[in-house]
């Protein structure tokens, strides 16, 4: 049973503040995403929980106990740095058996528990290699089973993953997982990738110069981001945004793009006016899935232009000249034939995301 | 292609030892001279032109390591008879050992001085690399203030060429009791080399990621624990190539062993060209004592040998 608490936790790096104000709580075998762009104080953060960094002011708490005075020795966390840090003096068994050697356990104990871990993490193998003899994965699974056998409150990863190739990043995600789901040791992971956000987390705090943007459920995130930050970080490729001008027409709303005009229910302009949005102060966002296109005319569909097109795959993505902007689209492959051509466009309403230009903020807006 | 590229990369590396073994050659060449001139008969020694072949005998050895007088007579025959072999040695020089009391030989001072050099050079490079090792941790781990100019303040003692200093350091000394003694010496050297160490030793330990000292700090270790288990092992190349340097500049500093010692505490440096010979300079004497004082060095050397490759590129290379 671990919690952990940050309470109004201030940093500052002489002039440059780091961390503002950040409350958070981590519920017992949760595994919490730290989310954010580089430099964004996710590290700190994470080392402000482990000890490895003083804070200004706030309070730490794990499982209801104050610890931000206490040593890194004293908080019983496990950390995996992103460089993992594995000792190049001793072999990979020394390693895994170096935190329990601080608690003087007997010889047999330490044994058991290093072969089950490294069972567990089917590194039995490897266990006489020094590091410098591993794989970047290999390094990386040691890495975890040495912050797995002690058996801490908390594990706190630093882009564990970060160094790795594509397909391996993949794959040890997956392995993440399983760990996690098998130790139910409350984790928090800082990332700033968002797909490894997405895939591991049981929530997912997403951070931006120091402050913390929205903490929510991946699908939460998003779905309903809460600021334009938070919209365009989360979700590949990002979420189109432009000013929108909103008008009431007879049939219904129209929200023009770019001087295009697309046409929205009538309900929308009383959920602006309940949200307090002010005239030509609205961004509207809409991820390219959120993007509607056929290629014939349709009710409710404008015309536009093709662009340049990404295939991926699976989909594609299609650029749209709309008036004076451009709007990204995912289509099914090969939809679109090539650029230049003629096709109708229409916002999905459901998916369409409203801001308050000033503050950035959503405005909660749901059709 | 590919041929082509691996025979001229053969050629160039034979290239490249050729030009390894003359300049090997040229440096041995003076250590080649002394080692030859210790074993050589004084008259061969300082010929003109130098002779190449001798018969090596150990007679410098004998004479550096005993007292003697200049033979006033010829020696009776029963004397020369019940001689050791290696007294024989030098009364066939035509000097003979000084004998004390009891007609047991008398010993040079070069023993004792050699041991002063151990014990001067030995003690003081410890204790400049210990402190110029936790110093650099502080320096290189912990947000000192005014970091950059105490840093600066550590290399400035090594600014001045010491022997500016010499006369003041002569009369401190004199008025604190330590001229002559090994503490002064070892104060000194100590002094001496760790601004040295705390400079290499900085160089190496910001090359060991931090992250291995909080990686065992989270893990139940206290900074110290931490400092010894992890700092030190990963640093070991490093401290060894310091270690190495203090101690050659220790072990082979003259100037201040000259003027602040005499008899007590004097290293073997300023003793051994004061070897002269009862009558004329005795450069085989000199030689011997030269090749001795060479052997602590090169094994000290030997032994670090592999930490020392990997410490001077580790220590040089900057990211
Ligand atoms: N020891 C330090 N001294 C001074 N400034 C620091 C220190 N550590 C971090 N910073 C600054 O604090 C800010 C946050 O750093 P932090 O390492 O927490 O970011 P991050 O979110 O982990 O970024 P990244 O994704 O690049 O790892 C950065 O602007 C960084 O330059
Ligand atoms: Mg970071």
């Amino acid at each position: 049973m671990t919690e952990i608490q940050l309470r109004n936790i201030d940093k500052h790096f002489g002039p440059v503040h780091v961390i503002r104000e950040i409350n958070l709580t981590v519920k017992d075998q949760e595994f919490v995403v730290l989310l954010g762009p580089s430099g964004c104080g996710k590290t700190t953060t994470l080392r402000a929980i482990a000890g490895l960094e003083d804070i200004d002011s706030g309070d730490i708490l794990i499982d209801g106990k104050p610890v931000q005075n206490l040593h890194a020795s004293e908080r019983d966390v496990a950390f995996v740095f992103q460089n993992y840090a594995l000792y190049p003096h001793l072999t990979v068994y020394e390693n895994m058996a170096f935190p329990l050697r601080a608690v003087r356990q007997n010889r047999e104990e330490i044994d058991k528990t290093v072969q089950s871990v490294a069972t567990s993490l089917g590194i039995t193998g490897l266990l006489n290699r020094r590091p410098s003899a591993l794989s970047g994965g290999d390094m990386q699974r040691v890495a975890i089973g040495r912050s797995l056998v002690r058996r801490p409150k908390a594990i706190l990863l630093d882009e564990p993953i970060g160094s790795l190739d594509a397909k391996l990043r993949e794959s040890m995600r997956v392995e993440l997982k399983r760990l996690h789901i098998e130790n139910g040791s409350t984790s928090i992971y800082v990332t700033h990738d968002q797909v490894e956000a997405m895939s591991l987390a049981d929530r997912i705090v997403v951070m931006h110069e120091g402050l913390l943007q929205q903490v929510g459920t991946p699908d939460d995130v998003y779905r309903y981001p809460a600021n334009i930050f938070v919209a365009q970080f989360v979700g590949s490729p990002i979420m189109n945004m432009a000013a929108a001008d909103i008008s009431e027409g007879s049939s219904g709303v129209s929200v023009s793009l770019g001087g295009v005009s697309f046409a929205f229910p009538a309900a929308l302009s009383g959920k602006l006016k309940e949200a307090g949005a002010q005239k030509g102060k609205v961004m509207l966002g809409v991820r390219p899935e959120g993007v509607l296109l056929s290629h014939e005319p349709k009710d409710g569909y404008v015309e536009v232009t093709s662009g340049i097109i990404e295939p991926l795959g699976s989909h594609d993505i299609v650029d749209l000249k709309v008036g004076d902007i451009v709007l990204r689209a995912r289509t099914k492959s090969g939809f679109v034939a090539g650029p230049g051509l003629k096709v109708w466009a229409r916002i999905d309403p459901a998916q369409a995301h409203f801001f308050d230009t000033t503050s950035g903020s959503s405005l909660e807006i749901r059709l | 292609m590919a041929v082509v590229s691996t025979r001229s990369g053969r050629l160039g590396n034979r290239i490249a030892i050729a030009i390894v073994l003359v300049i090997t050659l040229i440096f041995l060449s003076p250590i080649y001279w002394i080692t030859t001139t210790a074993f050589k008969p004084l008259v061969q020694a300082t010929s003109v032109p130098p002779s190449v072949l001798f018969e090596p005998q150990i007679t410098p050895f004998v004479k550096l390591f005993t007292k003697r007088a200049q033979l006033t007579g010829p020696v009776s025959p029963e004397v020369y008879e019940a001689a050791p072999w290696w007294e024989k040695l030098v009364l066939d020089g035509g000097e003979r050992l000084a004998r004390d009391g009891n007609g047991d030989v008398v010993f040079s001072a070069y023993p004792d001085r050699f041991v002063n050099s151990l014990i001067i050079a030995i003690t003081s490079t410890i204790l400049a690399v210990s402190l110029g090792t936790i110093t650099a941790y502080g320096f290189s781990r912990f947000r000192v203030k005014g970091e950059a100019d105490l840093l600066f303040f550590i290399l400035s003692t090594r600014m001045l060429p010491p022997i500016v200093v010499a006369i003041p350091m002569f009369l401190m000394y004199r008025a604190v009791g330590l001229n002559d003694t090994h503490v002064g010496l070892i104060i000194l050297y100590t002094a001496f080399n760790v601004s040295f160490a705390v400079w290499l030793m900085k160089g190496f330990i910001d090359e060991i990621p931090k992250e291995y000292e909080e990686a065992a700090l989270v893990d139940g270790y206290t900074r110290m624990q931490a400092f010894f288990k992890i700092v030190l092992p990963e640093a070991a190349t490093g401290i060894a190539a310091t270690a190495v340097f203090c101690f050659i500049t220790a072990w082979n500093e003259y100037a201040f062993a000259l003027i602040l010692t005499n008899r007590r505490a004097q290293t073997a440096p300023p003793f051994i060209p004061s070897q002269v010979g009862t009558g004329l300079q005795d450069w085989t004497v000199i030689a011997a004592g030269t090749v001795l004082f060479l052997l602590p060095v090169a094994i000290f050397t030997f032994l670090l040998r592999n930490h020392l490759l990997r410490g001077m590129s580790f220590g040089a290379i900057r990211k």
